[in-house]
This record gives structure tokens, C-alpha cells and sequence, in this order.
């Protein structure tokens, strides 16, 4: 079972030239989410122990999990398990943590995935080829107001 | 694969031909690499050098394959920092590939040196310097930070 400190297995690191503020927002609320996270909207209880989902457009759980740490606005984490797909279901749950770092005038944004050993290497790639994609959009939307349409890679191959 | 080993993945709203000449040219590469400047003929075997703007080297190689605009290889090794001098030449790789309307840019730094000290201080300029070079290109405007060679380096 991963915990906090364990060793991330992936980490993606961008800089946004906004505030912690209308980053945290952005990372937080399905509104914003809808627009960079393949039409996700996210949920997150603001609390330690509060629930995190991810649904799709017609409501079906993506991924779910639970809030590790909730600290406004410098960083969030939260367990992760994938539902949407059969392949995945069966799989041990990961750790996703976003931590927020003003930078001069931007904020870094490092989100950094803590895999369970016992993950096959394959199912790695979703998030190696994902994350780039969801953070160039959330950059594009915070700096220009509009996110281009990038299909989301099949996560099975 | 080398032993050392930076990979960076970013998104741009533009095209294959403007993003390569923002990663070549002075007008750009002044913007969002700190001034700096890159003198190239821009062929196959032509010495690179990434020129800081005292006039000092910053880094030299040579151009190892070109293929305007959708991939670039450059041999780089540091030349103003002592140790990372000392380990030698780096690989750095650099893809465009359009997706819709964007360019995915996909930027690999590597070295045969384990534990590399250059590829560690690469690694924390690479993600800076791009997000820069995106903010340019989909905002007319880079990121303060990266504007001007750092007064202290």
C-alpha cells in the first residue's frame, strides 16, 4: 500500500504565470477542470479524509479516491484509483500530489505520482503520456482564456 | 539508453515552423532563455554554441541531426561551469510533432555519466525555460524570470 513518503515513480513539473490562488481553483473545481482534464469534472471534498472523484461527462467515476492532505493554497493530495476502465479496476490505488510554489511571477505547479510497487510498468504510460496534456491546457487556459483541443490518448494502448 | 536522462513533454498553441524558430533564433531564444543566443550555422556537423550575453560560451557542441522542422540533435556539453565541463558531451534531442492545433514538443536531455550533475542542473532549467517559450508563443509575452541571464552566473 503506498503512503505520502514514498518515492514519486513520475513527477511533471510546469510554470503558470498566474496566482496559488486561481491555480488552486483551477486544479479544484469542475468548472475549470471540464476544460483542460479531457472534460473531467472534478470533485474534492476540502478536507483531510474528504472524497476526490474524477467524472465524465455522463456522470461515470473515472477515478476516485480519498483527500490526503488539503492545504490552500500550497498543496493537495489524494489517493487514486482508475474505475473506468475494466483493466484497471483490480489494480492497488496510487498517490497524486499537486504542490503549488509561487516562482517570481508565476506559480510552479509540480504534480508528482506515487505508484504501488506491485504496478506493472505498462500502466505507468496513462499518466507519462496524460499529464503533459492536462497541464499544457491548464496553462493555456489560465494565461490565454482558452484550451485547444487535444484528444486524450487511449490509456489501454 | 543513457544513464542520465531528462524528458520534458509540453503543448504549445502554434505551429512546427514557428516553434522552430523560436527554439533557433536570437529574437527569440533572447526572450525565453535568459539572452541567450545560438550561434549555428544550422546543417548537419556545424559547431553549436549556446552564447551568453557577456560574450562568454555557455555551452558548444555540434548539430548531430537536423530535420527542419520536426527534430533536432545536438551534442552540448557545458563550457562555463567547471565540473559539468568535465562530464563530457550531453545528447539533447528536441521533436515537433503537430497535433491538431497544437505542436507537441518533446525535449530529451541525456548524458553516459551516472548521477550527472549537468543533467540535474538542466533538469531544473528545461521546465522554466519551456513554459516560457509557450507563454511567448500563445501570449506575445515569456515569463519575467527567464528574461534576462541571471546577475550572479
Amino acid at each position: 500500500m503506498v503512503k505520502l513518503t514514498d518515492k514519486p515513480g513520475s513527477v511533471f513539473v510546469i510554470y503558470i504565470a498566474t496566482t496559488p490562488e486561481k491555480l488552486w481553483a483551477a486544479l479544484t473545481s469542475a468548472e475549470f477542470s471540464r476544460q483542460y482534464f479531457f472534460g473531467r469534472a472534478i470533485t474534492v471534498e476540502p478536507k483531510v479524509g474528504g472524497r476526490f472523484q474524477l467524472l465524465m461527462a455522463d456522470g461515470t467515476v473515472d477515478c476516485q479516491g480519498s483527500v490526503l492532505e488539503y492545504d490552500k493554497p500550497r498543496r493537495f493530495a489524494v489517493t487514486w484509483h482508475v474505475e473506468w476502465l475494466p483493466e484497471y479496476r483490480d489494480l492497488p490505488e496510487g498517490i497524486v500530489i499537486f504542490d503549488l510554489a509561487p516562482s517570481a511571477e508565476t506559480v510552479r505547479l509540480t504534480v508528482s505520482e506515487i505508484h504501488d510497487p506491485a504496478l506493472p510498468e505498462k500502466f505507468k504510460e496513462g499518466g507519462r503520456t496524460g499529464w503533459p496534456i492536462i497541464l499544457s491546457g491548464l496553462k493555456s487556459l489560465l494565461e490565454t482564456g482558452r484550451v485547444p483541443k487535444i484528444e486524450m490518448p487511449n490509456p489501454a494502448g | 539508453m543513457a544513464n542520465s536522462r531528462f524528458v520534458y513533454v509540453t503543448y504549445i498553441r502554434t505551429t512546427p515552423e514557428k516553434l522552430w524558430r523560436a527554439l533557433t533564433e536570437p529574437e527569440f531564444t533572447r526572450q525565453y532563455w535568459a539572452e541567450t543566443w545560438q550561434d549555428c550555422a544550422w546543417t548537419k556537423g556545424a559547431s553549436w554554441k549556446l552564447m551568453i550575453p557577456d560574450g562568454r560560451v555557455g555551452d558548444a557542441g555540434e548539430v548531430l541531426e537536423i530535420d527542419k522542422p520536426h527534430r533536432l540533435v545536438l551534442s552540448w556539453r557545458n563550457e562555463f561551469m567547471p565540473e559539468l565541463r568535465a562530464e563530457g558531451f550531453s545528447r539533447a534531442t528536441f521533436e515537433l510533432e503537430p497535433q491538431g492545433d497544437m505542436v507537441k514538443l518533446t525535449l530529451t536531455h541525456e548524458i553516459d555519466v551516472d548521477g550527472s550533475k549537468l543533467i540535474e542542473a538542466v533538469s531544473s532549467g528545461w521546465p522554466m525555460i519551456l513554459a516560457s517559450l509557450k507563454s511567448l508563443l500563445e501570449t506575445g509575452e515569456s515569463l519575467e524570470a527567464t528574461r534576462n541571464w541571471p546577475k550572479d552566473m
